[in-house]
């Protein structure tokens, strides 16, 4: 009898698969039940953004940016219109950009939740989303009071926020601080000392501080391995330098450093949005520069002037200087960026998307090698990837 | 509900000429290092490029990396920029970090569509993915990179999406056919003629002619 050849098993890991976080097909190579190698076919999502934002003012380009990590839009928003600020020498009033730290901060929320909940699906505990989404949808219904949309918010501007905040709003999110840290205290109670969760996450995925350099890593996956960087800290935008919240470093880089992280970090968010209401000031919430920002409706009725800028602005947009700027804000997922060049007419000659999930992914097979192939779906929990932002 | 008053923050224009002042350190720094390499420094809105030549982009990487000075050990990111005008016409741009300094660096080389550039993959793991989208999207060689394929576009896509002379709407459109019971192409089909307006003021320079303009002439 001829000499049977082994060969290692392949299989396929999605693009439909309910623990792939979205389209993602993974080609795993298995030795019986061990991962020998893991090629992530990504792209099912690919729209497009950076060729469609070439032919779109930079008006127009901002809601392309809800669409990429669509669990914390603003965020997302922040980078680009940061980048465009920086290029046309733009001052936001304070008062805007309290609320854009505000609502970065509600984003945070927004992906870490979603993020530590169904991590936890993937290790088997339903209980958690259940907890968890109830305070999303709170958060989603604050995102819609201020844009008028739960997701796709397109309410960052060039030059600050759409609208001002109503009185109201911002009390209510004042008063929802609190209860919601009671319920970070019932999720933790569920998972951080659970049994099971700590036999799934501990030790698993682990990434040394050089791994972290080496694969570009940023955000959490960083502070994982007990490195202190945080782009709100070290390179601080906005705000954030007058704040007061810490950073939760970890300390062995493995699934559950970064669940707990993601969980303290939660915390400081909330503190972070209570400074921010007491602190906010009154005034204007975005810049006034009428060759920029659009007058309100009210004088647009009034004043001529007003009403030709209005009709320029929304259909020619307006100019932004020549030159090539790389913005970059702490979004839940790491560091986003926004590579952003202009030649001086009115749509962006190039924008380059960062997004940090694309550096994650990538060393998706460097992580999972040697792991068993259950880990696999506890490790893509743990990195934290949308395909919104890794597509684009 | 209290209203605090925010601390002093130093004016901006303190703020930024002490910043341009260290870039311009740094810049003279690696261009002292690796001279032969590079083609000169700038600093514009707070943030240092480095102009290389292609083929020794390898060594100005390593040289980033490695120095004490630098160190800058994270790679953000590598993309392209495309000048249809220029010979070379390919711009091709790397984003550092050093989380260790707190400093950005942006390094660019040029590259037209025949030559390759050397791959950094075996400097920063992480350019792999960067370098295959780079690929993709412009079709910009990477030479030695381990496995140069597509990587967002479709199985079997033709063309480079991002490129200054390929139309947005893209060559083709799938569609499921019901009596193949699979996925088809087909060419792309409008119902109505792309069109891109030109929104510029009249008073700038318009070059379209409009119906009567040839009697000024005479």
């Amino acid at each position: 009898m001829a000499e049977q050849e082994l060969r290692n098993y392949h299989l396929n890991f999605g693009p439909q698969h309910p623990a792939a976080h979205g389209v993602l097909r993974l080609v795993l190579e298995l030795d019986g039940e061990v991962v020998e190698r893991v090629d992530p076919h990504i792209g099912l999502l690919h729209r497009g953004t950076e060729k469609l934002i070439e032919y779109k003012t930079y008006l127009q380009a901002t809601p392309y940016f809800d669409r990429l990590d669509y669990v914390a839009p603003m965020n997302q928003e922040h980078a680009f219109v940061l980048a465009a600020e920086k290029l046309l020498g733009l001052e936001v009033p304070r008062r805007g950009q309290f609320i854009r730290v505000l609502y970065s901060e509600i984003g945070r929320i927004l992906a870490h939740m979603l993020n530590v909940t169904t991590q936890a699906l993937d290790v088997g505990a339903l209980t958690p989303p259940l907890w968890g989404f109830e305070q999303r949808e709170k958060l989603m219904i604050f995102y819609e009071r201020a844009s008028g949309a739960r997701l796709h918010a397109n309410y960052f501007r060039v030059g600050g926020v759409h609208r001002d905040l109503p009185p109201k709003l911002i009390e209510d999110i004042y008063n929802f601080c609190d209860p919601c840290e009671q319920a970070l205290d019932d999720l933790e109670e569920l998972l951080t000392g659970n049994r099971i969760f700590k036999q799934r996450n501990v030790d698993i995925g682990v990434v040394s501080q050089d791994d972290a350099l080496a694969w570009g890593f940023s955000g959490v996956m960083v502070r994982g391995s007990g490195m202190a960087w945080d782009l709100r800290r070290s390179q601080p935008y906005e705000v954030y330098s007058e704040l007061d919240f810490d950073i939760p470093v970890g300390k062995n880089g493995d699934c559950y450093d970064r669940y707990v992280i993601r969980m303290e970090e939660m915390r400081q968010s909330l503190r972070i949005m209570k400074q921010c209401i007491e602190m906010m000031p009154g005034g204007p919430v975005h810049a006034e520069d009428g060759k920029v920002v659009p007058p309100s409706r009210a004088d647009m009725k009034r004043s001529m002037e007003a009403l030709i800028h209005h009709f320029k602005l929304y259909t020619e947009g307006y100019r932004v200087p020549a030159g090539e700027v790389y913005v970059a804000v702490e979004a839940p997922k790491g560091e986003f960026g926004v590579y952003l060049v202009s030649d001086g007419g009115n749509k962006p000659y190039k924008c380059k998307i960062r997004a940090p999930g694309y550096a994650h992914l990538q060393a998706m097979d460097h992580l999972c090698k040697g792991h068993m192939l259950a880990d696999v779906a506890a490790i893509l929990g743990s990195i934290d990837i949308v395909f919104g932002e890794v597509d684009r | 509900m209290t209203f605090l008053a925010g601390s002093e923050i130093l004016p901006m224009s303190f703020e930024t000429a002490s910043m341009d002042e260290s870039l311009t350190e740094l810049g003279e720094h690696i261009l002292g290092g690796v001279e032969d390499s590079t083609l000169g420094y700038s600093v514009e809105f707070g943030e240092l490029t480095i102009r290389a030549q292609a083929r020794s982009i390898a060594r100005v990487l390593k040289f980033l990396r490695d120095d004490p000075a630098c160190h800058f050990a994270t790679l953000i990111d590598i993309t392209a920029v495309d000048y249809p005008q220029r010979a070379r016409r390919f711009d091709i741009v790397y984003h550092l970090l050093s989380m260790h300094q707190n400093q950005r660096i942006r390094v660019v080389v040029e590259t037209d569509v025949d030559t390759a550039v050397p791959s950094v993959v075996g400097i920063y793991p992480a350019a792999n993915w960067y370098e295959r989208e780079t690929f993709d999207m412009y079709g910009v060689l990477f030479s030695d990179h381990p496995d140069l394929r597509r990587i967002l576009t479709d199985y079997g896509f033709n063309g480079y999406p991002l490129r200054k002379d390929f139309p947005l709407t893209g060559y083709v459109e799938v569609r499921y056919d019901d009596d193949e019971k699979r996925v088809v192409y087909e060419p792309v089909k409008l119902v109505q003629e792309f069109r891109s307006f030109d929104f510029a003021s009249p008073w700038e320079g318009v070059e379209y002619l409009l119906p009567g303009d040839e009697k000024a002439e005479n």
